[in-house]
Order: C-alpha cells, then sequence, then structure tokens
C-alpha cells in the first residue's frame, strides 16, 4: 500500500461530513494484518471440489434446447426474454 | 512493497503452486489490509482475503506480468469486498466496536456525542455499496482518488462523483435524524 499523499485538517469548518466520519470511524491504515496464517484454508479452498450442477438445471437446459431445435421460431421470443 | 521476481511472475501465470504461495506470502497483508478498510470487520477480511486469492488463482492465465501483482491483486480484492457488501447489507453495518485497533489517534471531540457517532457510522452503512466504498477510502482512510480509482477500475472523475453522491446522501440522511453537519 503507498502512503497517504494527501491530509486533511481535522477541523469540523473543513469538511463537516469528513470530521463527522473521522470522529465516527477511526482510521484503519496501513498496519493491519490478519490474525492467524490464512494460507491452509486457501489451501483447502483450492482443493474444494466445484459444486455439481443440480439435475433440476440440467433437465431444464434440455427442455429449453428441445424447444429451440423442435420449435425455431421460439427463439427471438426466447431472446427478448433473455 | 517488495517487488516479485518476473520469474515467479511468469511461474504463476503457468500455473505453479509454489510461485502462487509466493505471491500469496508477499501480499496477503497487504490485501488484508486493504479488505479490511473496506470492510472494517476482521474475521471478514480475512475470509475476504482467502476468496481474493482464491480468485486470483482462478484467473492465473489471464494475469499480465507487465502490468503487476499488485494492482490486479487489490482490484480483485476490491470487488471480492464489494461483492461482500451487496450480499450482507445488514452484516455489514457498521458499530464503533467493529474496528480493530486504529491507526489515527485523533482527538474526541467532546462535542460529538457517541449517540451521533454511532448514527454517523449507520448512516454510512446505508448508503449504496458503491458509494460506500468510495466514501470510507476516501473520506475515512484519506486516500487519494488516484489509488482508489486504480482499485475500483474506474476514472478519477467517477470517483469524485461518487464521493460527492456519497456525502449528498450522508448529510440528508444525518439531517433526518437530526444531525445537522
Amino acid at each position: 500500500m503507498t502512503p497517504d499523499t494527501h491530509t486533511h485538517d481535522n477541523s469540523p469548518d473543513e469538511d463537516p461530513i469528513r470530521y463527522l466520519l473521522h470522529q465516527a470511524l477511526p482510521r484503519i491504515g496501513d498496519a493491519a494484518q490478519p490474525r492467524r496464517d490464512l494460507w491452509p484454508d486457501l489451501l483447502k479452498r483450492l482443493d474444494e471440489k466445484p459444486a455439481p450442477v443440480p439435475w433440476f438445471d440440467w433437465a431444464l437446459l434440455a427442455g429449453l434446447l428441445g424447444v429451440v431445435v423442435f420449435i425455431p421460431a421460439s427463439i427471438p421470443v426466447l431472446l427478448y426474454y433473455l | 512493497m517488495e517487488n516479485e521476481s518476473n520469474d515467479v511472475l511468469n511461474a504463476f501465470r503457468h500455473g505453479s503452486v509454489d510461485a502462487f504461495e509466493a505471491l500469496f506470502r508477499l501480499h496477503q497483508r497487504a490485501v488484508y489490509g486493504w479488505i479490511l478498510r473496506i470492510v472494517r470487520k476482521p474475521t471478514v477480511a480475512e475470509d475476504l482475503t482467502i476468496e481474493t486469492f482464491w480468485r486470483i488463482h482462478k484467473a492465473h492465465a489471464r494475469f499480465d506480468p507487465a502490468r503487476g501483482f499488485e494492482g490486479w491483486a487489490r482490484r480483485i480484492a476490491t470487488h471480492a469486498a464489494l461483492d461482500w457488501l451487496r450480499a450482507n447489507r445488514t452484516e455489514a453495518a457498521l458499530t464503533v466496536e467493529n474496528f480493530p485497533e486504529p491507526a489515527s489517534t485523533l482527538a474526541t471531540d467532546p462535542a460529538i456525542t457517541g449517540e451521533t457517532r454511532t448514527r454517523t457510522a449507520r448512516a454510512l452503512a446505508r448508503l449504496p455499496a458503491k458509494l460506500r466504498v468510495a466514501a470510507v477510502l476516501a473520506l475515512v482512510e484519506d486516500l487519494p482518488h488516484k489509488e482508489i480509482a486504480a482499485a475500483l477500475g474506474i476514472s478519477v472523475a467517477a470517483v469524485k462523483l461518487r464521493v460527492f453522491r456519497a456525502i449528498r446522501m450522508l448529510r440528508k440522511d444525518l439531517e433526518q435524524q437530526g444531525i445537522r453537519p
């Protein structure tokens, strides 16, 4: 992260909304770091297999293809609703 | 930020897990810190750091070593954080207790009550995700518009517009709550 290149006057006159926000929320800055090693969790995530597509989605797709093949005139209607 | 060698970047692009781990070790803190600035919850920021690097790994073949890793990672991190804010509007509400150790030690203004601070934080949390990210980075974290624009993948003018709209919405929200900024 790059250091801040400008600072703002923290007086209510300069920018009231910014001043209020500074009062309400502390600036986090560059010093934050994770409290634990995230690599093992990332490895676990990478090893996860993608969820299988539900059978209903396949059935829907097959039905849609059937409509397109047997009733080509429906293509503009389908495109309109996509 | 330390610079990674071209060999590591090229190896990552070709799918090397060792190179990916090297890049992860080098950049995880910066990515985590960036996400934390946006979501402001350490646990969520950790989860989103994992999500970001998972997205980075999935997109390794599209990575262009000539354009550098840090900016690319930051853009992906920003979008992961934005996705989370959109999907978790209630959970994303800001409260003062949510914040880790602050970097700033701005003196507390006795004229501003705790109630006003809480209402201000909630008003910020009610902003649409796109405006909230721009407002937090520009008005709370005081980052330059250019840096925010690069992270969001938009122009500086678009960042200024988002900050302007965020301020307008915040002012209106606060006035409705009886707070006159």
